[in-house]
C-alpha cells in the first residue's frame, strides 16, 4: 500500500493549489456573502486548463485515467480553500455512477471539462419518495447536494439511474438554507419530469459509489483540517496576551498538537483508503468506513479547536474560522449520523 | 519481486520456528530464540552488516514488523538494545564500540537498559544530578540514582547520562556513557508498578567504573545523543504493541464481546467500531511514517504524533473494556491453573496509564510537536543559559517559598 504521494501527485497538488489559492477567496465570499451561485468559470478552468475533474475517470471513457489517490488529491485542495463547487454532486457522485454504468453518451466528458454540472438525488441522504409514472418521474428527492447548480440532474430509483434536463419542464428546485454556506443544496420536486434511462446498477456497484464519495467527503476533511491547523498556528503565533504571544502557552501550544495529531493521521487513513479504491476495489468499504469514522469527528474537533483559539475573532461571521467549522460539521453528517457509519463500521468488522 | 520472495521465506521461517511459549517468561529462553532469529538473518534488518545487521531498507524492515506481529516474538528484553541504544551507537558511536557491543546485542547475548531518568529528573531529564568525575588515567566515576529502568533486572550493559561539568548550563555539561552493569558499583532494587508487575527498577550508582574508551558521543556532547536515542524511543514506542494492553484491543473486546453475549448491543458495537477505526488509523499513520523514512523522508519530531495517538489508544481501550465487561472487570473467579478471565482485563486497565507517561508523558509529546513540529515558541525556563550549579532546584523553591 502506497501512503506516500509520488512526485507528480505533488505536481499535481501544487497547480491545483496554486489556481485556488488566486482564485478561491474571492468565491468563497462571493457565495458566503452575496449567495452567488457556483463559479462556472473557475470550475471550467479546473475542468480544461488544469484537466482534474475526470482523474478518476478511466481514459476509454474520456478521462484523465488517474484514480481515487489523484481525486482525493483534488478534494483535499478544494477542501482547504472552501471553494464552493459542485464537486461532490458533479466530479464524485454523477461521474462515479456514470462510470459505473460505463455510460457513453457524453455527458461524463461534458462534466469531465466542467461545461455542465451534475446533482444526484438517491445515493447519499434521504432517498425522498420519487417513482417512475408513465414516462416521466414524479416525486421529491432533498436535500440534493449541489442541485440548486446543477444543470443535470441524475435520480437513482430502485437501481435504476434516470437522466433528467435540471431546468426542464415538470422540474423544479428550491433552494435549501444550508448549516454550511459554502455548500449549496436544494430540494427537487418532480412532476412527470420526462427522464431518460441510462442502465442500472446493482447493490454492490451503488454501495461502491457511496464507498468512493465516502473516500472523497474524508479527503476533502483533511484539507480542511490541514487548513484549520495552518491558519491556527499563524495566528497564535502571531497574537500577544499578557506579554506573550499565545501559542507559548501550553493550554494553547497543545491544542495545536493536538489538531495536528488528529490531521497527519486523518491524511494517512485516507491514502489508505483512496489507494484501496484504485488497488484493492474488493477491500474498500472497511477502509473507507474507517476513514469515515475516524476522519468525520476529528475533522471538526479541529475545526472547533480552530474558532477556540482564534477567540472572539474566530467568532465572527467576517473571520472564515466559522466556515470550516461549518463545512467540518455538515460533511461528517452529510451521509447520515456519526452512529450509522460506526454501526457500519461494526458489521464490516463482524462483531 | 525480491521483496515478496524475502517476505516468504521470512513467512515460512516464523512458521517452523515460532518462540517456545516459556520466551515470554524466561529471558534465558527468550536469548536462545534471538540467537536462531540472528542465524537466520532477522536480526538487525537496517543495521549495517559490518556490525552484525544485514544492512536491508526500510521495505524489508515494514514486512518484519508485519509478518512477526502475529508470531508474538519475545522481544522485551531486547527492545532497549534493539530499538535505542542499538541505533544510537550505529550513529554516534566509535569503530571499536561498534564492534565491541553491536553483534552481542543483536544476537541477544547482552542485554541492554537505559540510565536516563532521576528522581529529581524526569520529563526535564537534562536537570540530571548524576556526577561523573575523570580520574588522573582517564578512566570514569559515577556516583548518583537512576530510576524507571525497563529491563535493569536482567542488563549486562547500560547507556548511562552523568553530568560532567556542573559549571556549564545544564544540556552543555552532560556525558553518555557505557556501563558494564555487571559491577559491584552498580545495584539494582526492582520498583513495582501499578499494575503489581516489576517491569523497571531504581538503579544505584556507587563509584561505578567506566573505562576511558566508554564515552559514548563526546565528553559533554551526551545531550545530543540523548535526543538522538529518545527520537529512536519514540519510533520504537509507536510501532510496538504493548503485550501488556492486549486486554483491551477492539480484537480482545470484540471476542469477550460474544462471548459475554452483548455483541448485538448498539452501544457496545458502537465503541468497539470507534476503538478499530482508532487502532487501524494509528497503524496507518506508522506505516506511512517508515515508508517517508524509506523515502529519505525522516520523521523527526513528528514520531511524537505515534507515541501521542498510542497513549491515547491505550486510554480509548480502557473505556470501551467498560462498556464490554462491565461488572465482569471488577472481580472474577481464579482457575486451577492460577488464571482468570479478568486477568488480560485488569492487565490491560491498570497499565493504560505507563503508555501516557513512559518514554515521554503527552504533556510532553504536545510541547515537542507544538515547538518542533508547529514551531511555537518555547516554553520559558528559569534555568537556561547559567551554569548548572547555580540552577533553581525543587529544594530551593521550597525554601524559598516561590520559583525563582
Amino acid at each position: 500500500m502506497q501512503l506516500v504521494p509520488t512526485s507528480e501527485q505533488d505536481e499535481l497538488r501544487s497547480a491545483v493549489r496554486a489556481l485556488l489559492d488566486k482564485q478561491a477567496p474571492r468565491a468563497v465570499r462571493a457565495t458566503v456573502d452575496d449567495g452567488a451561485g457556483y463559479d462556472r468559470d473557475l470550475w471550467r478552468r479546473l475542468g480544461t486548463e488544469l484537466g482534474v475533474l475526470g482523474l478518476a475517470v478511466p481514459e476509454e471513457l474520456g478521462g484523465a485515467g488517474a484514480g481515487h489517490v489523484e481525486r482525493a488529491i483534488l478534494a483535499e485542495e478544494l477542501g482547504r480553500a472552501l471553494l464552493p463547487s459542485p464537486f461532490l454532486g458533479s466530479a464524485v457522485l454523477a461521474t462515479d455512477l456514470l462510470v459505473g454504468l460505463d455510460d457513453r453518451s457524453g455527458l461524463l466528458g461534458a462534466l469531465g471539462s466542467g461545461e455542465r454540472m451534475a446533482a444526484v438525488a438517491g445515493v447519499l441522504g434521504p432517498a425522498g419518495d420519487v417513482s417512475v409514472s408513465g414516462g416521466g418521474l414524479r416525486g421529491s428527492a432533498g436535500p440534493v447536494v449541489d442541485a440548486t447548480d446543477a444543470d443535470d440532474l441524475l435520480v437513482v430509483v430502485d437501481g435504476v439511474v434516470h437522466h433528467l434536463d435540471a431546468t426542464g419542464p415538470g422540474v423544479v428546485r428550491t433552494p435549501l438554507r444550508s448549516l454550511d454556506p459554502t455548500r449549496r443544496h436544494a430540494r427537487v420536486d418532480l412532476d412527470g419530469a420526462a427522464a431518460t434511462r441510462l442502465g442500472s446498477l446493482d447493490s454492490d456497484a451503488l454501495q461502491r459509489v457511496r464507498d468512493l464519495a465516502t473516500v472523497a467527503i474524508a479527503a476533502e476533511q483533511t484539507g480542511v483540517m490541514g487548513a484549520a491547523v495552518d491558519r491556527t498556528v499563524a495566528y497564535v503565533s502571531d497574537r500577544v496576551q499578557f506579554g506573550r504571544v499565545i501559542g507559548s502557552y501550553q493550554a494553547v501550544k497543545h491544542g495545536c498538537a493536538d489538531m495536528y495529531a488528529s490531521t497527519e493521521q486523518a491524511v494517512s487513513a485516507v491514502r489508505a483508503a483512496a489507494w484501496a479504491a484504485d488497488h484493492d476495489p474488493d477491500a474498500l468499504p472497511l477502509p473507507a468506513a474507517v476513514a469515515r469514522v475516524f476522519v468525520g469527528p476529528a475533522a471538526f474537533a479541529v475545526t472547533n479547536s480552530m474558532v477556540q483559539y482564534h477567540g472572539g475573532i474566530g467568532y465572527t461571521w467576517e473571520h472564515d474560522a466559522h466556515l470550516f467549522y461549518k463545512r467540518a460539521k455538515s460533511d461528517e453528517l452529510l451521509s447520515g449520523p456519526p452512529g450509522a457509519a460506526r454501526a457500519r463500521l461494526a458489521e464490516l468488522m463482524k462483531v | 519481486m525480491a521483496e515478496e520472495n524475502w517476505r516468504e521465506r521470512l513467512r515460512t521461517w516464523l512458521a517452523e520456528h515460532p518462540p517456545p511459549p516459556e520466551a515470554h517468561t524466561d529471558v534465558a529462553a527468550a536469548q536462545r530464540y534471538q540467537a536462531q532469529l540472528h542465524d537466520a538473518g532477522y536480526a538487525g534488518l537496517t543495521w549495517p552488516k559490518e556490525w552484525g545487521g544485514q544492512g536491508l531498507g526500510a521495505v524489508e524492515a515494514q514486512a518484519f514488523a508485519e509478518e512477526s506481529a502475529a508470531a508474538d516474538l519475545p522481544t522485551r528484553p531486547f527492545m532497549i538494545g534493539m530499538g535505542m541504544t542499538g541505533p544510537t551507537l550505529v550513529d554516534l558511536g566509535t569503530p571499536e564500540q561498534k564492534r565491541r557491543y553491536l553483534p552481542p546485542l543483536l544476537r541477544g547475548e547482552e542485554i541492554w537498559c537505559q540510565l536516563f531518568s532521576e528522581p529529581g529528573a524526569g520529563s526535564d531529564v537534562a536537570s540530571l544530578r548524576t556526577r561523573a568525575v575523570r580520574e588522573p588515567d582517564g578512566s570514569w566515576v559515577l556516583s548518583g540514582q537512576k530510576v524507571w529502568t525497563s529491563n535493569a533486572q536482567w542488563a549486562d550493559v547500560a547507556a548511562v547520562l552523568a553530568r560532567t561539568d556542573p559549571d556549564k548550563p545544564k544540556h552543555g555539561g552532560i556525558t553518555m556513557f557505557v556501563l558494564d552493569m555487571r559491577q559491584p558499583g552498580v545495584t539494582v532494587r526492582p520498583l513495582v508498578d501499578m499494575t503489581g508487575h516489576a517491569p523497571f527498577n531504581e538503579v544505584y550508582l556507587d563509584e561505578a567504573r567506566v573505562p576511558a574508551d566508554g564515552v559514548l558521543g563526546e565528553v559533554d556532547g551526551g545531550w545530543r545523543a540523548a535526543t538522538t536515542m529518545l527520537g529512536h524511543e519514540r519510533v520504537s514506542i509507536s510501532g510496538m504493541r504493548q503485550r501488556r494492553g492486549r486486554g483491551v484491543t477492539s480484537a480482545a473486546l470484540t471476542e469477550l464481546a460474544q462471548r459475554r453475549d452483548v455483541a448485538g448491543d448498539p452501544l457496545v458495537r458502537d465503541r468497539l467500531a470507534d476503538l478499530y477505526a482508532h487502532e487501524r488509523v494509528l497503524e496507518l499513520f506508522t506505516d506511512r511514517m517508515r515508508q517517508e523514512t524509506a523515502a529519505g523522508v525522516p520523521v523527526g519530531a513528528r514520531g511524537s504524533v505515534g507515541k501521542l495517538a498510542g497513549a491515547l489508544l491505550a486510554h480509548r481501550g480502557v473505556e470501551v473494556a467498560g462498556h464490554v465487561a462491565g461488572a465482569d472487570a471488577v472481580a472474577w473467579e481464579v482457575s486451577d491453573d492460577g488464571e482468570g478471565p479478568g486477568d488480560d482485563l485488569a492487565l490491560g486497565i491498570a497499565s493504560a496509564p505507563a503508555a501516557s507517561i513512559a518514554g515521554g508523558t503527552n504533556e510532553i509529546q504536545r510541547s515537542i510537536i507544538g515547538e518542533r513540529v508547529l514551531g511555537l515558541p518555547r516554553e520559558p525556563a528559569a534555568d537556561r543559559d547559567r551554569p548548572f550549579r547555580d540552577a533553581p532546584t525543587g529544594e530551593v523553591d521550597r525554601a524559598a517559598g516561590s520559583h525563582v
